[in-house]
């Protein structure tokens, strides 16, 4: 509900209540008995940033892994736009307009950067061969809007810094119209300056209307990007807030002792 | 014993001083020749030239070279599959096994069950042995890749229980008969007078291999170029150019100038109702059709590991298995298709060895998986995943054959080949370690 409000000022048509972009509904999964994620449920408007917080364990990483696909929920639904989807797979996520930047960055070391881009997903030539110059092209565009001093299109990524690999990374979730993004701790591994290129363009892509859902436990990053939080503790949901309606230090206490301040909306999670 | 394995260091570049070094090295970069690939060259000449001084020029002769590319083809064309199998962090132990199972299955095939159907000597026999070799192989294999993708036993585990199942299985064919000999036409496929193309033919293959190089360069050339990607300049091209054509055309020259032997060429003029009066002809060999075979499937190999996407994905698993997975690619299914290729790769390698040979023995292609994976790692194959060339398992395999040709040349004994071999794989790895740590 109060999703739906926030929506229908932002996009400043008070009268339809669009349905949300991605909405995760009761989902849960566990392994070998131990429940990571118990009846959680999140949801994402266009153009909004999402933060999901909560400590290393409170199953947050797992959340997002079934939205991407890498995990196959055990109970739950998943809506793109409103309507059911079956993700299973990465392959599916992706043909949902879902695209997700891993803690990890999930590159392969030993192709180049045009290679990660494209991979899984290579354009092809007439004759079925790859297209490389083709798609060094599209890698050169793509990476000159992220990164303009980038030259190393020759090179594996390993030999890349920190920050060029993250743009590699990023570069491979914002090339194909992704919808929603998913961003799993994107400035763990950077610099101050790195940082702040994350930021402008997690404004730009909001501009463009994508969804982000950003993952964190640096408190202060999710404070300065996101417009809501969900906080998750215990695989599941704390509870939901607009970042405008809750301090800092009320959402430590959601994080730390699950307790839900009276600018935000309880979940199913939260300490009595 | 101890020459040969510090011959082989493939690390000037590393080992050059510093000065030269920048002014070599730029120009290494302007040929955007792979340094590695470089190294592995020189290697080979240094094996080679080394040999041929202590034989006394016993080895740099066109006949050496000659038995020295068709003995290197069958293990080449199995260390072509090794490389896929490597890079994606796998190993296959059961490739000399595969090779003596279908090798049994192909020689019962057309010197018993194929005569029976259309007598001896049908034009379609060596077509049928062939593809049924393939096909036995690569089944054999997508098995063997299916067990590891899908039911998660480690590739190590597979096949090593394969290298002892299809060796037994090779025995239980015929339970241990030899068959020979092989059809007239089949027994081409492994070399000797009747399997070479001849003087002519020969240069024809030349200078098609030749086009094809130049006119690949200048695709790709214009391709970067109408991009707008940086481009080689024009001398480095023409030099680039000017090597790969003297490399075809020196194999030419090599393959032409070791003729027939005197016998045959008497016989060839007999049945053609020509005088033998007037003293014989020189009559070439030309180009082995095993080696060929090899060529070509380097070349196939080559294109499926760099054009296609099944290469692309196999090089991304060995990258990262968890990126590969994360990006939609199957990788399970592209486990049992590099699996089902080395298989078929063992068949095809079968229908040399068993072609060479003569005959199909249970115990043919025995150790040949070690040889294979050496050739391979010696080629620069990383046992890490992720890093392997086709044409870099290829010189291994030749590097190796080398070694033993020429201890044989020299009269070393089998157990001290077998030593210098060994010392050699691991000279070889260690020096690449240190070449991989200087890059960084």
């Amino acid at each position: 509900m109060m999703g739906a409000q926030m929506t229908a000022l932002a996009m400043a048509e008070p009268q339809a209540a669009p349905a949300p972009l991605v909405e995760m509904r009761d989902v849960s999964i566990a392994f070998g008995g131990i429940k990571a994620v118990d009846g959680v449920s999140i949801d994402l408007y266009p153009g909004e940033v999402v933060g999901l917080l909560g400590h290393n364990g409170a199953g947050k990483s797992t959340l997002i892994k079934i939205l991407s696909g890498a995990y196959a929920a055990d109970h739950g639904e998943i809506r793109v736009n409103g309507e059911p989807v079956h993700i299973t797979s990465p392959r599916d996520a992706k043909r949902c307009g879902i695209e997700t930047i891993y803690q990890t960055l999930a590159l392969a070391d030993n192709v180049d950067a045009a290679a990660n881009i494209f991979l899984g997903r290579e354009k092809l030539t007439a004759w079925g061969t790859l297209d490389d110059h083709a798609m060094e092209a599209e890698a050169r565009k793509v990476m000159g809007r992220l990164n303009p001093h980038f030259r190393r299109f020759k090179e594996p990524v390993k030999a890349l810094s920190g920050g060029q690999r993250q743009s590699v990374a990023i570069a491979r979730a914002i090339h194909f119209d992704a919808r929603v993004l998913i961003m799993d701790e994107p400035t763990a591994a950077l610099g101050p300056a790195e940082t702040r290129q994350v930021g402008e363009l997690v404004k730009q892509l909001k501009q463009e209307g994508i969804g982000i859902f950003l993952i964190s436990h640096d408190i202060h990053d999710v404070f300065d990007l996101a417009d809501r939080i969900h906080v998750m503790k215990n695989g599941k949901l704390v509870g939901t807030a607009r970042v405008a309606d809750v301090t800092q230090d009320e959402v430590l206490g959601m994080i730390i002792l699950g307790k839900c301040p009276p600018g935000a909306i309880p979940g199913p999670g939260a300490a009595a | 014993m101890a020459e040969p394995s510090t011959t082989l260091s493939p690390a000037p570049p590393a080992e050059a001083p510093a000065g030269r070094r920048a002014g070599i090295g730029d120009a290494l970069r302007a040929l955007e020749l792979d340094t590695r690939m470089v190294g592995m060259i020189g290697a080979l000449a240094i094996v080679w030239i080394g040999f041929d001084i202590l034989t006394g020029g016993a080895f740099l002769t066109p006949r050496n070279l000659w038995n020295l590319s068709v003995q290197t083809a069958s293990v080449g064309v199995m260390a072509t599959g090794m490389v896929l199998v490597i890079v994606t962090r796998n190993i296959d132990l059961s490739v000399g096994s595969i090779l003596g199972f279908t090798g049994m299955v192909v020689g019962v095939l057309q010197a018993r069950l194929l005569p029976e159907i259309w007598g001896f000597d049908n034009p379609l026999t060596w077509v049928v042995a062939v593809l049924a070799a393939v096909a036995v192989g690569g089944a054999v294999g997508a098995v063997q890749g299916a067990i590891i993708a899908y039911l998660g036993v480690s590739s190590f585990i597979v096949t090593l229980g394969g290298l002892l199942v299809w060796r037994g299985a090779a025995w239980w064919v015929t339970t241990g008969q030899t068959v020979a000999p092989m059809d007239g036409l089949f027994k081409r496929l492994g070399g000797g007078f009747e399997g070479a193309i001849g003087a002519g033919p020969s240069w024809m293959v030349g200078i098609a291999a030749v086009l094809l190089s130049v006119a690949a360069i200048l695709v790709t050339r214009r391709r970067r170029a109408g991009f707008g990607f940086p481009v080689r300049p024009l001398w480095a091209e023409g030099v680039v150019i000017l090597l790969v054509s003297a490399a075809i055309v020196g194999a030419v020259l090599v393959v032409n100038a070791y003729p027939l032997p005197v016998p045959v060429v008497r016989r060839m003029m007999e049945a053609q109702g020509l005088s033998t009066d007037g003293g014989l002809p020189f009559v070439a060999h030309g180009f082995a059709i095993p080696v060929l075979i090899a060529v070509a499937v380097g070349v196939l190999m080559t294109f499926l590991s760099r054009r296609t996407r099944f290469g692309r994905y196999v090089f991304a698993i060995g990258g990262n298995p968890e990126a590969a997975e994360l990006s939609g690619i199957n990788t399970r299914r592209v486990m049992v298709m590099v699996f089902g290729l080395m298989g078929a790769l063992c068949g095809l390698s079968a229908c040399i060895a068993t072609a060479r040979l003569n005959a199909a023995t249970n115990a043919n292609g025995t150790l040949d998986e070690l040889y294979v994976i050496a050739a391979a790692i010696i080629g620069g194959t990383s046992m890490a995943g992720g890093v392997g060339t086709i044409l870099g398992a290829m010189l291994g395999a030749m590097v190796m054959q080398s070694l033993q040709s020429g201890m044989v040349l020299l009269g070393v004994d089998a157990p001290m080949q077998n030593i210098v071999v060994g010392l050699v794989l691991v000279a070889a790895v260690y020096v690449d370690t240190l070449y991989r740590k200087g890059l960084k």
